[in-house]
């Protein structure tokens, strides 16, 4: 069975992230980047899936400049088969992503797509369901399980209050949950081996999208900072300040 | 190898080391419990096959990138470190001296890590005089038979063989003459581990008296098929071992100045966090210089050996200053932290009681001390 993992490279979720001064995002220097956790996530399910079938190929796409070919090793290290960096230099919204990727299903023709339920920088949690839809077909988020029979697939999912279980034919796209599995180092043969795999790189303007966002980042803040913490003297006094001052209770 | 696959493979091993060594490794070290997981991940990733050579299922790796994971594993924890070192010393004997036939027969199962090796050649009375040995195999028809003791081996009740120094010839002039390396594989008439000794640091890893009681090893395990090759097999060999210590020290102090420069940004005394007081940075500056030097001293001598030279004087050079720096680095971690340091609350102190170790294994810096002397002399002899 084919998988396609597409993923997005995010900074280091250990980085101390610093807004630039106008606001216009994140300075990038100093920063350390990594396939987005949840995505990494994806590509271990991908490889389990592969694994225990003992058959099928698992590809990694990703959206990005020349240089995200280093997060796309990483992952062939881990294991995936082949790559493939659709090349863009300018920033995409979360619509315009899910387009790329769906005309990568159309000439791949994958039986699942997996990849995370959000990216952990801006957290849109849209590209899954936009594909799916797009695509025309079923979908299951936030995953903590999944399960493949045939060509039926059966996931247990995280919702409010408790886990809820679907099942679907395949095709499918699945985005995945933090417990769904623990990722695995690459290991050290994986890396050596990672530079022959084939790593396609297509310029994004082969695919004949317009590429135009309708979504457009104003402006980023970083939280106001924590005030300290105050001692209270009493019970009474505490209750007073949840009720006058907090308006909590 | 290229510059981007070592930053890969840095990259996976500095993961490995934040995610799964740092938070456990003193905890471990504290109960001197053997990290039994760890290591199955250390496996997972291949370092049991790091330096062994591509043909027989290992990585091939250049030595300068070895020093560099040795360095990255000893800063979360160096007992790892040893895990790996005397294993591969084990292989490095025999894809450099072996015969095919124990090439082929040895070197992948070392590769995978599902055999592990040793290294034997210390002895309850005979540790930097290597040539004094008295264990001695005899020779009994397809079998060298051998008895006698050794002591303080690494590796001894986890590993699966021994490489183990005897003499084949007790009577040989010069007595190294004699010396022959084994390769002995652990089954149930030995070698016996008699006992785990307890150790100052350097926890967690079995360090352990063995006996190897009139023990039958085939002649086909005797190392490169001749006897008496024995010491200068070893000696080769103890290039990698020096160039593993001198990076495991350079881990060590890296930890250490780590811990120490990042306290004194937060401890505040006598109104502005310590790292403001000149006596602080004095001492910060002379340990972020010493550890640089350490491993640049450790990458020069790893280059060499990658070049196929002898390396002795300069790996010698680079065990001898990056111990004694490790050793002063991890003090000074523990003056700057105050009674902190002092405490298990923070790792500075297992890195001080791991420091001493690598002033003396793989050769006292006192016999490192007179290799380098002779092998300055050599170089600058006037007549
Ligand atoms: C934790 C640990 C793990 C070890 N693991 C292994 C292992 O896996 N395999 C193995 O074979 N060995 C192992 N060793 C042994 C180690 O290599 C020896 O301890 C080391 O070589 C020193 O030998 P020794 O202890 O017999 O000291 P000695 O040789 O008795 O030395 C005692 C002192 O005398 C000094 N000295 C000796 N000769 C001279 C000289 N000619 N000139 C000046 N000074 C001299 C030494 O420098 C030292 O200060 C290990 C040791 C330790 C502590
Ligand atoms: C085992 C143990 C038992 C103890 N028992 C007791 C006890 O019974 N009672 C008790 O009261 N205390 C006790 N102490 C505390 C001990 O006295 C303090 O640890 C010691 O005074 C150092 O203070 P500190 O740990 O806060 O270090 P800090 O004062 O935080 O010093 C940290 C570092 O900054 C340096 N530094 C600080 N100020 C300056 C400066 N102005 N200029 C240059 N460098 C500076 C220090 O030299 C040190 O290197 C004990 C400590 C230990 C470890």
């Amino acid at each position: 069975m084919k998988i396609l993992v597409p993923f997005k490279r995010v900074p280091d979720p250990a980085t101390t992230i610093r807004i630039l001064p106008d606001g216009s995002g994140i300075a990038t220097d100093n920063v350390k980047w990594v396939i987005n956790p949840f995505d990494e996530i994806a590509i271990e399910e991908a490889l389990r899936i592969k694994e225990r079938l003992k058959t099928g190929e698992v590809v990694l796409m990703t959206i990005g400049q020349s240089n995200w070919q280093e997060q796309l090793r990483t992952g062939l290290a881990m294991g995936a088969d082949r790559a493939k960096l659709i090349v863009t230099d300018k920033p995409l919204d979360t619509l315009t992503i899910a387009r790329v990727i769906a005309k990568v299903v159309a000439e791949e023709q994958p039986r699942l797509v997996i990849l995370g339920k959000q990216a952990i920088d801006d957290d849109s949690n849209q590209v899954g369901q936009m594909l799916a839809e797009i695509l025309g077909w079923p979908q299951a988020t936030f995953a903590s399980k999944l399960e493949i029979e045939g060509d039926r697939c059966t996931v247990v999912r995280e919702v409010d209050g408790g886990l809820e279980t679907v099942a679907f034919p395949l095709p499918a796209v699945v985005t995945t949950d933090l417990r769904l599995n623990e990722p695995r180092y690459a290991s050290l043969p994986g890396i050596m081996k990672a530079r022959k795999k084939e790593l396609k790189e297509i310029p994004i303007e082969s695919l004949g999208l317009d590429l135009t966002p309708k979504l457009r980042v104003k402006e980023l803040k970083a939280p106001p900072k924590r005030q300290a913490g105050r001692k209270v003297g009493s019970v009474q006094e505490l209750v007073k300040l949840l009720h006058e001052e907090a308006k909590l209770i | 190898m290229s510059e981007a696959v070592d930053q890969d493979i840095l990259q996976t091993l500095r993961r490995f080391v934040e995610h799964d060594v740092i938070p456990v490794a003193s905890d471990f070290e504290h109960r001197d419990e053997y990290p039994q997981a760890l290591v199955d991940t250390m496996k997972q990733l291949g370092l049991f096959g790091a330096t062994i050579p591509t043909e027989y299922g290992g990585l091939g790796l250049s030595f300068s990138t070895y020093a560099r994971i040795i360095e990255e594993l000893s800063r979360g924890w160096m007992s790892l470190s040893g895990v790996i070192n005397s294993h591969l010393i084990m292989a490095f004997i025999i894809a450099n001296a072996g015969t095919p036939e124990q090439k082929r027969r040895l070197l992948p199962g070392m590769a995978t890590g599902e055999k592990r090796g040793g290294l034997a050649l210390t002895e309850p009375h005979a540790g930097s005089d290597v040539q004094s040995i008295r264990t001695v195999a005899k020779r009994d028809g397809d079998n060298y038979i051998l008895s006698g003791s050794k002591m303080f081996i690494t590796n001894a009740r986890h590993g699966t063989m021994l490489a183990v120094a005897a003499k084949t010839d007790p009577n040989a002039k010069p007595a190294y003459a004699g010396i022959s390396m084994f390769a002995v594989e652990k089954n149930e008439h030995g070698p016996t581990v008699s006992r785990n000794l307890k150790k100052l640091g350097y926890k967690g890893i079995d360090t352990c008296e063995v006996v190897l009681d009139n023990l039958a090893v085939p002649a086909a395990n005797l190392i490169g098929g001749q006897p008496g090759a024995g010491f200068k097999q070893v000696m080769s060999a103890l290039e990698v071992g020096r160039i593993n210590v001198a990076a495991r020290a350079v881990g060590v102090a890296q930890a250490a100045f780590e811990s120490a420069i990042r306290y004194s940004q937060q401890r505040v005394a006598f109104g502005k966090p310590i790292c403001q007081h000149q006596a602080v940075q004095l001492m910060l500056a002379d340990m972020g210089t010493r550890v640089e030097a350490a491993r640049l001293l450790v990458q020069n001598a790893a280059s060499r050996k990658d070049a196929g030279q002898r390396c002795d004087l300069e790996a010698g050079m680079a065990k001898l200053f990056a111990s004694e720096a490790c050793a002063k680095i991890s003090l000074d971690a523990m003056r700057i932290l105050g009674g902190y340091g002092y405490t298990q609350e923070f790792p500075v102190e297992r890195f001080y009681r791991d420091a001493p170790l690598m002033m003396i294994g793989e050769g006292t810096n006192e016999i490192q001390s007179l290799v380098i002397a002779r092998n300055l002399l050599e170089r600058y002899r006037i007549n």
